[in-house]
């Protein structure tokens, strides 16, 4: 089955990441794929490459780098609401692409399931 | 269907909304802070009860234990961890996250 | 490499595919940004010829309170954009009958023209759908 994530809140302030990280990886374990996970709302936050989290503590950034890297996952992120919030090319971590919402909808249409992790 | 709660239901009315809308037969599944919900005596426990006469309930047991909360839940509600939440949600369309 | 677009991006693969989306909304506005950055998505998904419905349930109702006068708190008012969705071919609003009479409400407070739906119709139409997104 082919799953789309949408992403809706940055990273420690909700759990909201740390819930669509741990069923992404699930999901990849049993076998299925990623279509795609999508940031929104604040969500963008979890591409900007500038964050220092506590060494004793998950990095929530990386993790997703890491992710993508090793699974081929499409990390995209809406380019109004990272403007807004001021994320752009030149602080955006590796593996994420800043795109349109339309890349949301087409991940609506496209995968099997789309499950939204949010506050 | 599968409804997803993620907010205990002292903090929201997320919950109580859910639970009016939830069509008998469908699955609610409680993530994240909403595992409270599910927890013996608490205040919401007759409700909880009831929905799952009519509801498939579950708890997502990483949350309950992270929680301090693991031997809490009460008879009735399925303790799942995340390969099951992926299970649950490939088994039923649409999926709804309550934000 | 990382591109920037910010243009509408076709669907190229499931050409033809038409989905039935529902958008939930239960927020109020200008407390937070989940109505605002809602409705655009809801915008960008016209574009997709998909089966649009927009549903206001709690507290979501108050986005189409009519008069919404937001000069005081130098933010923008984005309530007439709901009258634009049906140029939009975006014409099936819901509201559930229990959220307005809650919150002591009616249609004819309401911005644009909307079904009112009891949570027993609303429940139904929910489980009609393909895709439920909520913000």
């Amino acid at each position: 089955m082919k799953f789309g994530l949408l992403v809706s809140e940055g990273p420690y302030t909700h759990q909201a990441p740390d819930t669509a990280y741990q069923f992404a990886k699930a999901a990849l374990a049993k076998g299925h794929s990623i279509q795609r996970v999508f940031f929104y709302h604040d969500g963008v936050n979890n591409s900007t490459k500038l964050t220092e989290p506590p060494q004793d503590d998950r990095h929530i950034v990386n993790r997703w780098s890491k992710l993508a890297e090793e699974h081929g996952i499409d990390l995209v992120v809406c380019v109004a609401a990272a403007l807004r919030r001021g994320i752009c090319d030149e602080n955006l971590a590796k593996g994420f692409r800043i795109s349109g919402l339309g890349q949301l909808v087409e991940a609506g249409i496209q995968a099997d399931r789309l499950v939204v992790f949010g506050d | 269907m599968l409804h997803i709660v993620n907010k205990s239901p002292f903090q929201t009315t997320t919950l109580e909304s859910c639970l009016r809308i939830a069509r008998p037969g469908s699955a609610l599944l409680l993530i994240e802070d909403a595992v409270y919900a599910v927890a013996k005596g608490n205040a919401v426990e007759a409700r909880v009860r009831q929905a799952a006469e009519t509801l498939e309930v579950y708890a997502l047991a990483p949350d309950l234990e992270a929680r301090g909360m693991k031997d809490a839940a009460i008879d009735g509600v399925r303790l799942i961890d995340y390969e099951g939440f992926v299970d649950l949600v490939a088994a039923h369309e649409p999926v709804q996250s309550w934000l | 490499m990382s591109n920037v677009t910010g243009e509408v991006e076709q669907d190229t693969s499931g050409a033809g595919v038409v989905k039935k989306f529902m958008f939930v909304n239960r927020k109020a506005p200008y407390g937070t940004v989940y109505a605002l950055e809602g409705l655009e998505v809801v915008l960008i998904s016209a574009a997709f010829d998909q089966d649009v419905s927009l549903v206001f349930l709690d507290d979501g109702v108050y986005d189409l309170v009519k008069g919404q006068n937001t000069k005081g708190i130098e933010v923008k008012n984005f309530s007439p954009t709901y009258r634009a969705l049906e140029g939009y071919d975006i014409e099936k609003l819901y509201v559930e009958r229990e959220s307005l009479a809650a919150r002591g409400l009616s249609q004819d407070n309401l911005i644009v023209p909307v079904e009112v739906l009891s949570a027993a119709e609303l429940s139904e139409l929910m489980g009609q759908q393909d895709v439920v997104i909520s913000f």
